[in-house]
């Protein structure tokens, strides 16, 4: 009876509208001119998200993957608001995210952020007790009577120790220091989690701690998640879709499995094969380095490290395509072309 | 099977420091045959970075027992500091986790690599020069002769690794130790950089410590693995007997929280490493283990062969008293 009422309090699977879209998403910024003279005010734009196109649906698991200066961060700012995008669209459940974001609290208390570097974004001068409450108090979220009770749930929920709450963050481990920043995430009972590189930079034990807890609280609460993460492994076990990124353009997506096992794109194969494998030799990777946004290869962005880059690909730029079920590439020579041709004829 | 190719460059006995009360390498056994790649693996805190620093002898404030002798030098720890200098950079460097604190900010990075090579092979100007740009080019700067004028922060992360490899490969040193080289770089860079650094210290014949926190990117680069608890050498041996038929229970922890791709299960273990205050007289893990008996707390396992009749120091050893 629980699980039914359960189930017809939350919203049914696909009718509504996604909760995040990105429709051809550009973000330009302009910058001095390399190579300016010292007085001068020349400045060039930099294209740091070019033609992102993106559908987050209700309850899904999403990671975004990508190398520095893939535009990830880019990304999660336009995602959460910070910026209006340059060009293109990006709606949160059907509506204008920095709309949605100016008109009242409902945007800030759905969509809650876990940020890359937890302890700088805990006031060091606050309990932990204090922090879990001030998100509370902010939205109003229970009476002040039931405060302290509401606290201790989280901080439960969390897996932190009972008398956290008394502690400051000084004087937490960097493990712990996540859990209170998912704690606070969490308080404002909000439907979507965003986190930038949650588990990076923790011993692994630590990190597989992090991760099942995360994916317990996504599979529990039916929490939309979009996971930003450079660890193929880590998207694999916490993420069902993945979006990988490459110089500002989302290069494939689909359902993680999918596109791991066979990589449509070579950008997402080179990723893949150079995410260290037991007993594996190492293979030989992508040769050079990402180049520089002011600086964009002709035609395909990837084209200048692409070990099957033909002719065309240094004329045509290639936008984000379907291929094959639920799956997405930008490429003019997929990998698995031939079969997936193959499958569809069938 | 001992003959003379697997003589020790590097035999480590009961390396021990202390920092004020606590003891943050207890007893560290280990040698490295000449050529070797050796992995020194565990989580923050097991003492991974302080063994390549005491080597070096580049602890500051602390108290440092026991030995390490490297073939034709002598006992690292014991040798006046005289001598210690001309041994850095010659036959034993270090390549720092962070190539961009490690490198000088205020010179160009071809006069870093100038100065090393004038100072430790007493090189003329030109003829520094010109092996800086080979060194360079060996390995895979692009433009070497243009980046020679770079400040390290003109460079990117990746290319600000590959001059500290080019800095600490300059003398052909017989012992290369790497901290870290790659866990601030992303994986295709981190895939280039360790590959370099394999190719380069094999084509020297050179031995190389790595320091590591990822086991799968140990298996891939080392022919051993030794892996550390809290300071303390809990199992050491050929990567494979680590990997697939370890018998330390922490071992077996480390293992089960790798995420390759396709991980959709891990077993997250209980708990965290203790303060040093509340730490174990005996085996370190003792607190977190699933196996501990009685006597683990109190009484430190020694380091025992894991097959009957292998006693010598390249072999499988573990130190548990319930072994897996």
């Amino acid at each position: 009876m629980i699980m039914s009422q359960i189930q017809t309090k939350r919203p049914a699977m696909a009718p509504n509208p996604p909760v995040f879209e990105l429709i051809e998403v550009e973000q330009e910024f302009s910058v001095p001119k390399p190579g300016r003279s010292l007085l001068s005010r020349e400045t060039v734009g930099l294209k740091a998200l070019d033609g992102v196109r993106l559908s987050i649906a209700q309850g899904a698991s999403l990671a975004l993957v990508g190398e520095s200066g893939s535009g990830k961060s880019t990304l999660l700012r336009v995602l959460l608001g910070l910026d209006a995008p340059s060009g293109g669209r990006a709606l949160y459940r059907g509506r204008p995210i920095r709309e949605a974001r100016a008109r009242g609290t409902g945007f800030a208390r759905d969509v809650a952020m876990v940020y890359q570097d937890a302890r700088g974004s805990l006031d060091p001068r606050m309990t932990v007790g204090h922090l879990i409450a001030e998100p509370l108090r902010h939205f109003d979220i229970v009476p002040k009577a039931e405060e302290a009770a509401r606290v201790a749930q989280l901080i439960d929920r969390v897996g932190l120790p009972t008398d956290a709450a008394s502690r400051y963050p000084s004087g937490l481990s960097g493990g712990q220091v996540r859990r209170v920043a998912i704690a606070r995430a969490l308080a404002s009972e909000p439907s979507v989690l965003v986190a930038d590189e949650a588990v990076s930079g923790l011993d692994v034990s630590t990190q597989a701690q992090l991760l099942t807890l995360l994916r317990s609280l996504q599979r529990d609460m039916g929490l939309t998640l979009v996971f930003i993460t450079h660890d193929l492994g880590v998207a694999s076990y916490l993420c069902e879709e993945i979006a990988i990124m490459y110089l500002g353009r989302i290069v494939e997506t689909g359902p993680t499995d999918a596109v791991l096992e066979r990589p449509a794109h070579p950008y997402s194969a080179a990723l893949r094969a150079a995410a260290p494998r037991f007993f594996e030799p190492i293979p030989e990777p992508l040769p050079g380095e990402i180049p520089s946004p002011l600086d964009l290869p002709k035609g395909c962005r990837f084209s200048s490290r692409c070990p099957a880059a033909q002719d065309d690909c240094r004329l045509r730029d290639p936008q984000l395509g379907q291929q094959g079920a639920g799956r997405a590439v930008a490429c003019l020579h997929p990998l698995t072309s031939t079969e997936a041709q193959a499958s569809e004829t069938r | 099977m001992k003959d003379m190719a697997t003589q020790p460059i590097l035999t480590l006995s009961d390396l021990s420091v202390h920092r004020g009360a606590a003891k943050i390498l207890d007893r560290v056994t280990l040698s490295l045959a000449e050529g070797e790649t050796l992995a020194l693996v565990g989580e923050s805190g097991a003492g991974k970075s302080t063994i390549a620093t005491a080597l070096m002898r580049l602890l500051d404030g602390a108290k440092v027992e026991g030995t390490a002798e490297m073939a034709g030098a002598g006992d690292l720890l014991a040798l006046p500091e005289r001598q210690m200098v001309k041994l850095r950079g010659r036959r034993l460097s270090m390549i720092f986790q962070d190539a961009g604190s490690a490198l000088n900010p205020s010179y160009t990075v071809g006069r870093q690599l100038i100065t090393v090579l004038r100072r430790n092979l007493g090189l003329s100007k030109a003829e520094a020069r010109s092996r800086a740009i080979e060194l360079f080019t060996s390995v895979g700067i692009n433009d070497p002769e243009g980046r020679m004028t770079a400040y390290p922060h003109q460079l990117s992360g990746g290319m600000q690794q590959r001059v500290m490899v080019a800095i600490a490969l300059a003398c052909n040193p017989d012992l290369l130790l790497a901290d870290e080289p790659t866990s601030a770089l992303d994986v295709t860079i981190q895939a280039q950089i360790v590959r370099l650094i394999l190719a380069q210290t094999r084509s020297r014949g050179a031995s190389c410590i790595f320091v590591l926190h990822d086991l799968a990117l140990a298996s891939q680069s080392c022919d051993r693995i030794v892996v550390l608890y809290a300071g303390q050498v809990v199992e050491a041996g050929p990567s494979r007997d680590i990997l697939e038929r370890h018998r330390h229970p922490y071992t077996k922890q480390l293992k089960s929280c790798v995420l390759e791709i396709g991980t959709k299960d891990i077993t997250a273990p209980e708990g965290t490493v203790p303060p040093h205050s509340e730490m174990p007289l005996g085996c370190r893990f003792a607190t977190r283990c699933p196996r501990a008996l009685p006597r683990c707390a109190g009484e430190a396992p020694p380091l025992q062969p894991a097959r009957a009749g292998a006693d010598g120091p390249l072999d499988h050893q573990f130190a548990c008293w319930n072994p897996e």
